[in-house]
């Protein structure tokens, strides 16, 4: 499978001197629908300013299937297709000139812009509206011109930075269907949200940045299996050994008289205990151990 | 992209350039052609019948020329300032920043927006100078190339003016208080012989001076000045400023954050 994006050591500090990001490394792959997740703030639209060209980047590397944004700029940005976070047509052109200016700007002649045009505005349902000012259009229309203004070149990646922002429920279903969609038939996506419950929907991998740092890149199955433990830190009195074992838990070893207790979610502490009471281990304290993905999410979950 | 994909690219900007000045003609089109029948009307026919002749012709002669280049000029620039600031400023600039499409074609495409609006309105002002007095043109190609090349180093100055530009008063600041103005002072009403010495050399410092007798060069066949020598200033200050122009762009000052 071909690497669609790669970025490393991508840096980016703001005229006014903030550090919006600390040095990311990311890697997706071909075919992919990749979440990046993470608070306000917290660096995802700088990211794809970057990738698309529109923020320049204060060190690093991106690569576009292959292409540096450096050295060969024109041939990644054709392999990109961009849906910004903010509106950005003009408000006095119709839907459809706004779609098939857009093939032109790609060098795609008005026959060939024509039928696309015509194939994602009847996809996206904005077919009856192609004469219509954009300005006259929803908040959710709006959007879904974006998506079709960003797939008329046929890029093989197409990024949405918080594609379901303002976007009532109903219609985030269907958006999420016609994703899915062109994901299957074999576009790869990379979204941002700060929404937990979208990425986990519809992603099959999941980047995780707050501050201007990654702090979490995997799979979407172990970041919801990570999620369904907790980890306790247990103090006892006697002395034990790294070869301590209780049983029917994860345990790590940290010193002498201090070890880590793995608890998965739905499991309750009677039996941590009962567990330790059956090996004879005394237990004279415990705390939470403070998981910083945790916190992350719960402030996530919170900011909802 | 292939060169055929850059001239699609190219073609696209500048078919939206133009219907984006013919459909809003009561703003872009309209007040050139009111202003321009009021000067024909009080400076050609009512007072410059009292004024008598002025460099061997009448006055409604002299002020024709002077009168269709301000139009080019203005209109030109005025284009390209306010299309690619609002482009800036309603942030659909951003669609053409993330196309493959080079810089070279970004920047024609607009500065050919530009000049086809300053030609546009300078033939409207040339019909409408036609009901005041006749045009006999004495030589079609200074004309034609002064002509051609003002709108452009006019267009890539607008251009410029844009990248720069914070707000729609930053748009209107160069025309109202430098460009109308220096045309004024270029001889458009006047032959500079009429001045005084000191203030005819300081007239010679007006690069508008240059443009207006070129082009009176071209259609009345006198001017007060060497029309090589404003050939090569106008020459000059355009590749001066389409160097500049692809500077901004590929540096992406005030465009890329
Ligand atoms: N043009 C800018 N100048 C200075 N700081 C900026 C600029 N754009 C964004 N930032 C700051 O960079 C940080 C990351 O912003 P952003 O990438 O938009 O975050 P996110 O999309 O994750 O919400 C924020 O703290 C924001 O205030
Ligand atoms: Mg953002």
């Amino acid at each position: 499978m071909a690497i669609a994006l790669q970025i490393k050591g991508l840096r980016k500090v703001y005229d006014n001197g903030f550090e919006a990001l600390k040095g990311i490394d990311l890697e997706v792959t071909e075919g992919d629908f990749f979440a990046l997740l993470g608070p306000n703030g917290a660096g995802k639209s700088t990211t794809i300013g970057i990738v698309s060209s529109l923020v320049k980047k204060t060190a690093g590397d991106v690569h576009v299937f292959g292409h540096s944004i450096q050295t060969d700029l024109a041939a990644a940005k054709r392999e990109i297709g961009v849906v910004p976070q903010e509106f950005n047509f003009s408000n006095f052109e119709t839907v459809w000139d706004i779609v098939v200016n857009q093939a032109g700007y790609y060098g795609l002649n008005r026959a060939v812009a024509g039928e696309r045009a015509e194939k994602y505005l009847k996809k996206l349902g904005l077919w009856d509206k192609r004469d219509v000012a954009s300005r006259m259009l929803s908040g959710g229309m709006k959007r879904r011109l974006m998506i079709a203004r960003a797939l008329i070149h046929e890029p093989r990646l197409l990024i949405l930075d918080e594609p379901t922002a303002g976007v009532d429920i109903e219609l985030r279903r269907s958006m999420w269907e016609f994703l899915t969609e062109i994901n299957r038939s074999g576009t790869t996506i990379i979204l941002t949200t700060h929404y937990l419950e979208e990425a986990e929907s519809l992603c099959r991998h999941i980047a995780i940045i707050d501050g201007g740092n990654i702090v979490e890149n995997t799979s979407m199955k172990a970041l919801l299996r990570q999620l369904q433990k907790e980890v306790f830190i247990l103090d006892t009195p006697e002395v034990i050994t790294p070869d301590l074992v209780v049983e029917g838990f994860d345990t790590r070893y940290i010193d002498e008289h201090m070890f880590e207790l793995v608890l998965k979610k739905g499991s309750s502490l009677n039996e941590v205990f009962a567990a330790l009471n059956k090996q004879g281990l005394v237990i004279s304290s415990m705390r939470n151990k403070a998981n910083r993905l945790e916190e992350l999410f719960v402030g996530l979950l919170n900011a909802k | 992209m292939t060169l055929a994909e850059q001239w699609v690219a190219f073609y696209t900007i500048v078919r939206k350039e133009i219907r984006r000045f013919l459909r809003i003609w009561m703003q872009t089109l309209l007040p050139p052609a009111i202003t321009m029948s009021l000067y024909f009307v009080i400076f050609g026919a009512l007072i410059g019948s009292r004024i008598g002749q002025m460099g061997g012709f009448t006055y409604m002669e002299f002020v024709v020329p002077g009168l269709i280049m301000m139009s080019v000029i203005t209109n030109a620039y005025s284009n390209v300032v306010s299309s690619f600031f609002g482009a800036k400023f309603q942030r659909f600039v951003e669609e053409i920043l993330v196309s493959p499409m080079s810089n070279n074609t970004v920047l024609w495409g607009f500065v050919i927006g530009g000049v086809a609006r300053g030609l546009l309105v300078g033939l409207i002002v040339t019909l409408l100078s036609l009901f005041f007095t006749s045009l006999h043109i004495q030589h079609v190609g200074v004309t034609i190339a002064i002509v051609l090349m003002t709108s452009i180093m006019f267009s890539l100055a607008g251009f410029i003016n844009a990248v720069f530009a914070n707000n729609f008063d930053d748009v209107s600041i160069v025309p109202v208080f430098v460009l109308t103005p220096l045309t004024y002072l270029g001889g458009v009403f006047y032959s500079i012989d009429l001045l005084p010495d000191f203030w005819a050399g300081v007239s010679r410092l007006n690069p508008m001076l240059y443009i207006v007798n070129a082009f009176r060069y071209g259609v009345l066949g006198v001017s007060d000045v060497n029309v090589t020598t404003a050939f090569l200033m106008v020459g000059g200050f355009t590749i001066a400023a389409y160097a500049y122009c692809m500077y901004l762009l590929s540096s992406g000052t005030r465009l890329r954050q």
